[in-house]
């Protein structure tokens, strides 16, 4: 009866790796929409990590470092919307310049902040982000055993911390967003065609600079889902890769919410699947399994998804007075 | 390269140098002071010349690998696991393979040159075949290549005892310059008597900065001036016209990323056999591929202007080293500084801005110097 609990635990660790994915995921979504490419996403995710773990230990609230979080990356957003909306830069360009700037921002700050230390200080378990269901099922009392079992496997999946929660309701709120509400059809639109937009009287460049700073709050948050949840510090190499990850689980998810959700649980379910196997005595290499993650995700690819093509005016700069 | 672009840049360099300074002084250092560590730290003595050189040689290269693929519409963000599978390639030739001096450093740089292509190859053939964005494939490439790396660095007859790195590569395989005449008696007499030489010569020089120009202004020529260059500039310009014109756009594709990650893994294959010796084993990517964009950025993707954009870059790179020992400033203020200037080259019209700005002042001075 060890499947159960197993699988328990791979579910468990799927979940928790996906949530910072899902954050940044999300973000791009937003801000491909609205027609602005954003693989500035790591640089972002990682000033993210910084603010909310620097933020949380300072004020040893994690609270406060999560919307830190959402603040510094809105702010580094703010940069990739004026270059890439105001002065039609090239949205690659000023993504990749996002990517120089953020993490060497971070780790500049830390080392200021922090007596020259690439790291910040670890917050105790008491100052991360709380896990709402810890304890909950485990104080369950059954006393058969195949009950205990389900319990304990219950137990690992949903003792997860609250920004795995939030994550998955953000999914819910960015796709009500996006498809049933007003604004949500202007940044589509935006993305879409923004000389029709325009026409008809919505402001191409408002509509975008919003897309673009909100995906930039939620790749910071992502970043405090990983410095101040998954971990409990901000480090050098803390963020190495998610942040294009991400940007993979939106363009698998065809630049919908619930497909980059999609995204994000596959690469997710692949981490968990090699750490568990890691766990186990088969004696595989830890190199081989460190692999597999990213060819699962290769392998998927090929074999689900074609061509797939982003919002039509995606990566285009708009300018307002050209024909 | 035009010369408004050349402009652009130079403006870029100078806004980025500018912010990292305040950067620099809001932390509460001496710019200026910094600065002239800096500046000392490169062209202070023929070895920080020379180090220079040796560490910007993977810059450049890895610049002309994401450079070339840019000009054919391709964007090479897998620089860096072509960079791996290039070292590695070339470690596994330098130390099984036993062959005379020169043949064996050739051979060995050209399995991390084929080996890094097919790497490259197998993102083109996966945009050409499932019309999978190469952004994607090449970043899950650069894990799986960091990973296989280590796997094949693990292995028993590869791996040096106790330590986390594979075998060195053989002396035959070598490509440092005068590496055995340098502590020869002979060479120690000759050194002893011109200080300059025996400075220069510290540092690991290597042929890899001769290779890097070698292919810079082959990769230059590929473009400008054959078939090949023609049709695959065609596909990155518009590729629907160019199938319409009868190029073959998907086995172009193939090609350009089997070009882009020969040139990465050139890159890979010099600082194995010039500078490490070895392939380590790694805790996460070295950077070669990300900082080759940058480089790319600001040569505008021109393959030759990539030299002075990757001496730049890895200057800048090797003298912010000496920042945190020195005045104890962060070195991350050059990845500030490097992501300004890639920042304001990303801005073209800001600075067309600014420069129609200020020669609008200055032709109203000369009004007033008139009256």
């Amino acid at each position: 009866m060890t499947i159960l609990s197993d699988l328990g635990g791979i579910i468990g660790i799927s979940l928790m790796y996906s949530a910072p994915l899902l954050y940044t995921s999300l973000g791009g979504v937003l801000s491909e929409n609205s027609g602005v490419v954003n693989i500035g996403l790591e640089g972002m995710m990682t000033i993210g990590a910084f603010a909310g773990a620097a933020v949380a230990y300072f004020t040893q609230n994690p609270w406060i470092g999560f919307v830190a979080a959402a603040i510094a990356g809105g702010l580094l957003a703010l940069l990739h919307a004026v270059a890439c909306v105001t002065f039609t830069a090239d949205h690659v360009v000023s993504g990749i310049a996002i990517n120089f700037i953020g993490p060497g921002l971070a780790l500049f700050l830390t080392k200021i902040f922090f007596d020259g230390a690439a790291m910040t200080i670890p917050l105790d378990l008491d100052h991360k982000i709380p896990r709402p269901l810890n304890g909950f099922f485990s104080s369950i009392s059954v006393s058969n055993d195949i009950l205990k079992e389900i319990v304990g496997t219950l137990d690992s999946i949903f003792n997860q911390y609250a920004t795995v929660y939030i994550a998955f309701i953000l999914v819910f709120v960015i796709w009500f967003v996006l498809y049933k509400t007003k604004i949500g059809l202007r940044i589509r639109s935006v993305g879409e065609h923004p000389r029709a937009a325009d026409t008809l009287g919505i402001n191409v460049y408002a509509v975008k600079y919003l897309a673009v700073i909100l995906s930039g709050v939620l790749a910071g948050l992502g970043g405090a889902a990983m410095s101040i949840a998954v971990v409990s510090n901000f480090r050098a190499a803390l963020i190495s890769g998610q942040g294009f990850i991400a940007l993979a689980a939106m363009i698998f998810g065809k630049w919908r919410p619930q497909g980059a959700m999609w995204g994000c649980l596959l690469f997710g379910a692949a981490q968990g699947l090699s750490i568990y196997l890691g766990g186990t005595t088969l004696g595989i290499s830890s190199q081989l399994l460190a692999m597999l993650p990213y060819i699962i995700t290769l392998i998927v690819l090929m074999l689900f998804v074609g061509e797939s093509n982003g919002p039509a005016a995606n990566g285009q700069p708009y300018e307002k007075n050209q024909a | 390269m035009k010369q408004s672009k050349i402009l652009i840049t130079l403006i870029s360099i100078i806004l980025g140098l500018l912010v990292g300074g305040i950067a620099l002084l809001i932390a509460g250092f001496n710019p200026i002071e910094a600065y002239g560590i800096m500046f000392n730290g490169i062209f202070g003595s023929p070895k920080y010349i020379a180090w220079t050189i040796v560490r910007s040689t993977p810059l450049i290269l890895t610049g002309i690998s994401v450079a070339f693929a840019f000009k054919t519409g391709l964007f090479n963000i897998g620089a860096e696991g072509q960079y791996i599978i290039g070292s590695l390639a070339a470690t596994l030739v330098g130390y099984f393979l036993e062959a005379p001096i020169i043949i064996h450093a050739i051979v060995a740089i050209l399995a991390g040159c084929l080996a890094a292509a097919i790497w490259g190859g197998i993102a083109g053939l996966l945009k050409a075949k499932f019309g999978i964005n190469e952004v994607i494939t090449t970043i899950m490439l650069n894990w799986t290549a960091l990973y296989f790396s280590n796997f094949v660095v693990f292995w028993e007859p590869f791996k040096r005892p106790n330590r986390d790195a594979s075998q060195k590569i053989l002396d035959t395989a070598s490509i440092e310059i005068l590496e055995k005449w340098k502590i020869s008696d002979a060479g120690k007499e000759v050194l002893n008597s011109n200080e300059f030489l025996k400075d220069f010569l510290n540092p690991p020089i290597n042929f890899g900065f001769i290779i890097a120009v070698l292919i810079a202004i082959l990769v230059w020529y590929i473009l400008k001036h054959t078939t090949l260059g023609y049709q695959l500039k065609a596909v990155g310009f518009n590729k629907d016209a160019a199938e319409y014109g009868g190029i073959d756009v998907k086995k172009k594709m193939i090609i350009s990323m089997a070009i882009a990650g020969a040139i990465a893994g050139v890159a890979g294959a010099t600082q194995v056999l010039g500078v490490s010796k070895e392939t380590a084993i790694l805790a996460t990517t070295e950077g070669y591929g990300f900082d080759g964009i940058a480089v790319a950025l600001i040569a505008s993707n021109h393959p030759i202007a990539s030299i002075p954009a990757g001496l730049l870059f890895g200057g800048l790179k090797y003298a912010g080293s000496k920042l945190q020992p020195n005045i104890g400033a962060p070195m991350e203020v050059i990845n500030i500084t490097i992501g300004v200037i890639v920042f304001f080259i990303a801005m073209p019209k800001l600075i067309q801005i600014i420069t129609s700005f200020v020669s609008r002042r200055k032709r109203g001075v000369e009004v007033d110097d008139t009256k």
